[in-house]
């Protein structure tokens, strides 16, 4: 596959590892203090894992995993909300399949479609556009996801069924905008983090401006990286120059995708679609200013919730449970007294362990049974066995 | 949902101006152009694009890799000298 | 082309079933047996005890959704599925017996088009379908047809293949490429819009396996279906106490199922596949086995892709060297899927 394998080739990826081992002794850290390398995105976490990269980091540096699954940061009862909603028989419920199992208070979409509700799992937001079409009795509800990568996505859907006066659609708005999540994250004041490796499509959309402030206001250097294996060492490496030459700034590896400016059409699109709408609850987080997002003015008649009146649900998390704690970096699922024993991709407590985002989904596929000494060093102790 | 893959546009739809054909090994599927079509659909035929969930969202830069992979190859010479320096050390 | 469909009166037991059991099935799997027009068919044991010293007995339902996918239908699958399962077991598929159950309104030329299709497979294979059943439910209280086939084949004294007879070294082939088979279904059920340069690889794997029973050093065979080529390697560990590693780099895969992989963020060993064998065996057989199965078309790419290990754990190891635990997914991802 072009522009895939090259940045696969082993022989590479063996020449960046030396380089970093090289650069790794000149750090001010050590394998009982590593440089905590926070990799925002859960397409960087199932990377890293499928590829085994945190194995191969010299003993100075350890991958965390941040809040980047904009499924597993939405509070749980917006889960609820989508499945009553989905219950009613003149809807068509559509969403992304790794939505599909995630647990609210009542249970998950896959369980309201199985006592009865019309879900449907689709590739595109389009694809639920073109059911709109061909289903004019019928009400069809698309449940928006993401961070801006695909914020995007559903603004042009928006932006056609507008044009093309689609009264029977709607979207249930759950996009997230990255940057307040990883503001919120450097405030916490128990949360160390050293660097970060920003995520190569969310940035593709918004350019590198918007993370400025992260080494401008906190100091912190952080490298936009791509998603093969050659592209997150070679983002590594790059920081790990970066906190060598003590500098810290912004920097972008996945030049072939991303143009520092971002995709200006893109950037337009989101604009006119949506807004910023004042502070909003994330799990691990806590309420974030300027964090929600809703539809504009113009494009109110599109929301689902100003349509069908859902009701709000509260929902609080398990109290073993630690997603938040995972969301943070404040702990490796693992560590999570639930993970694996009553916490499962089958009866999920939490998104994080069902969403394809999700670290302990990531970490439940691909390390499940390894025992306690494989554990990269730095990590805390169990809290259970 | 950051799941975003290298494809290749080989057709434009006749009646969707948004709309094209891409490839992504030996997959044909249809996309959505409207976020990478500058002034002239034609000419993104041939070029490679980023898709994501139905769209395509950055056209491909191929110039920078190839400097990418070459920079990375030039590593791999460097690395050679810094090993015999290094094993001499020893 | 006619517009005449499948109706309660089919599955009556009254004329008209004997008039569509007459011309489609009697016609289309014609022999001695079913001729004879008996309750049940009447088979000789000694035409068994000449070939071997045991009877591989083994049964299957098919549901699979869509019914015509390219590469095949649902009757196909339903010859093609059991047939295989004796033939793993060192069997030679020589009897089948199958059962439908026709969703009213079911149109007749799709229900020829399957049952030619298991008539052609049969043949090809040598195999006769000599007794059956057909019963017709009302509309919706099945999905268009499901079949249950049932099959019986000697086993040559002289094999013993199982899975409990697997040893720490052996080697671990698969017969050709992964996944074919689920890709096509995916692409078709879910819609996904692509054009795929791959169909179902569904086949009677019979003549590949045949060659294999006079050779020493093989210790187990299984047909990859639902659950990939993942699932068998689990077997193989659960039936023998050990693990298996298996190398990312050497899984044959064609490109349009790589593609739907990474697109959908997929892994190819998870796929189903309806005409592929993975085989456990010893290190000394491995050449001879690997020239075996490409002398033959269905065995054309077979390559070693791992091997069994004293660790009891079955691991992948990746393109940079790295092995991670193989897990199995905790449900099938694609629901009837054979």
């Amino acid at each position: 596959m072009r522009f895939v394998d090259e940045f696969r080739d082993p022989a590479l990826a063996k020449k960046l590892l030396e380089r970093l081992n090289q650069q790794a002794t000149r750090l001010p850290f050590t394998a009982e203090k590593p440089m905590r390398i926070m990799e925002v995105c859960g397409g960087h976490t199932h990377a890293i894992f499928k590829f085994g990269l945190d194995k191969l980091l010299p003993p100075p540096l350890e991958f965390i995993h941040g809040p980047g699954c904009p499924v597993c940061v939405l509070p749980m009862g917006r889960i609820d909300a989508c499945c009553e909603i989905a219950a009613r028989p003149d809807v068509i419920f559509c969403t992304f399949g790794d939505a599909l199992r995630v647990p609210g208070k009542q249970g998950s979409l896959l369980q309201a479609r199985e006592r009865g509700a019309d879900v449907r799992v689709v590739y595109s937001p389009l694809d639920a556009l073109k059911l709109a079409r061909e289903n004019p009795g019928r009400q069809v509800v698309f449940f928006a996801l993401g961070f801006e990568t695909t914020m995007p996505v559903t603004a042009v859907t928006l932006q056609q069924a507008k044009r093309q006066r689609l009264g029977n659609f709607s979207v249930f708005c759950q996009h997230i905008s990255l940057m307040p999540t990883l503001r919120s994250l450097l405030q916490q004041d128990d949360v160390r983090i050293d660097a970060f490796l920003a995520p190569g499509h969310v940035t593709m959309i918004t350019g590198t401006a918007p993370y400025r402030f992260i080494h401008q206001q906190f100091g912190k250097p952080l490298v936009v990286s791509g998603f093969e294996p050659l592209d997150i060492l070679q983002s590594v490496l790059m920081l790990v120059e970066q906190v060598c030459e003590s500098g810290c700034k912004t920097e972008n590896q996945y030049r072939r995708v991303v143009p520092e400016e971002g995709n200006l059409l893109a950037q337009r699109a989101i604009r006119e679609v949506f807004q910023l709408a004042g502070s909003s609850e994330w799990r691990g987080l806590g309420l974030i200013e300027a964090s929600a997002i809703s539809l504009t003015e113009a494009y109110a008649g599109f929301d689902a919730e100003r349509r069908f009146t859902p009701g709000t649900y509260a929902v609080a998390d398990h109290p073993q449970a630690r997603c938040g704690d995972v969301l943070t970096g404040r702990c490796k699922p693992h560590q999570c007294p639930l993970f694996g024993t009553a916490c499962t991709p089958h009866n999920a407590f939490g998104a994080l362990m069902v969403s394809s985002e999700g670290a302990c989904a990531a970490w439940y596929q691909y390390r499940h049974q390894e025992t306690p000494a494989e554990v990269p060093p730095g990590a805390a102790t169990r809290v259970t066995e | 949902m950051c799941i975003g893959i290298p494809g290749q546009i080989v057709a434009l739809h006749e009646q969707h101006s948004d709309h094209a054909w891409a490839e992504v090994c030996g997959l044909r599927r249809e996309v959505n152009i409207a976020l990478v079509c500058g002034d002239s659909r034609e000419a993104l035929l041939g070029s490679w694009v980023l898709i994501h969930v139905g769209f395509a969202l950055a056209r491909l830069n191929e110039q920078e890799a190839q400097e990418t992979l070459a920079a990375l190859h030039a590593m791999e010479e460097l690395e050679a000298d810094v090993a015999l320096f290094l094993a001499g050390e020893r | 082309m006619t517009a005449q469909t499948v109706t309660m009166a089919h599955g009556s037991g009254g004329r008209a079933m004997q008039q569509m059991i007459e011309r489609m099935f009697l016609q289309a799997f014609d022999n001695p047996w079913l001729n004879e027009r008996e309750d049940g068919a009447r088979l000789s044991l000694a035409d068994f005890t000449r070939q071997g010293d045991r009877l591989a007995f083994s049964t299957d339902s098919y549901v699979i959704d869509p019914i015509f996918f390219p590469g095949g239908n649902i009757g196909k699958l339903a010859v093609c599925g059991t047939a295989n399962d004796l033939a793993v077991c060192g069997a030679i598929p020589t009897y089948l017996s199958c059962g439908f159950i026709l969703e009213e309104g079911l149109p007749l030329d799709d229900l020829q088009s399957i049952v030619s299709a298991m008539a052609q497979t049969a043949q090809q294979a040598g195999i006769a379908i000599v007794t059956g059943d057909t019963k017709v439910v009302q509309r919706g209280a099945a999905d268009k047809i499901f079949i249950n086939t049932a099959g019986i084949g000697a086993i040559p004294t002289a094999v013993k293949w199982a899975a409990s007879t697997v040893q720490p070294g052996d080697k671990i082939l698969v017969s050709g490429t992964l996944g074919d088979h689920g890709a096509t279904i995916l692409n078709l059920r879910e819609q996904l819009g692509m054009d795929l340069d791959v169909q179902s690889d569904c086949a009677v794997l019979a003549p590949l396996i045949a060659p294999l029973r006079l050779l020493p050093g093989v210790h187990a065979l299984r047909d990859a279906t639902r659950g990939g080529v993942n699932a068998v390697l689990h077997e193989f560990a659960g039936a023998s106490g050990l693990g298996i590693s298996i190398e990312e780099n050497a899984l044959p895969v064609k490109p349009a199922v790589r593609g739907i992989c990474e697109l959908l963020g997929l892994e190819a060993l998870n796929f189903a596949n309806e005409g592929k064998l993975v085989l456990a065996v010893s290190a000394r057989a491995e050449q001879q086995v690997l020239s075996v199965l490409r002398n033959h078309p269905l065995g054309a790419d077979a390559v070693t892709i791992g091997e069994m290990t004293a660790n009891p754990q079955v691991c992948l190891r990746g393109a940079l060297g790295v092995s991670r635990q193989l897990m199995l997914p905790h449900a099938e991802p694609l629901p009837r899927i054979c």
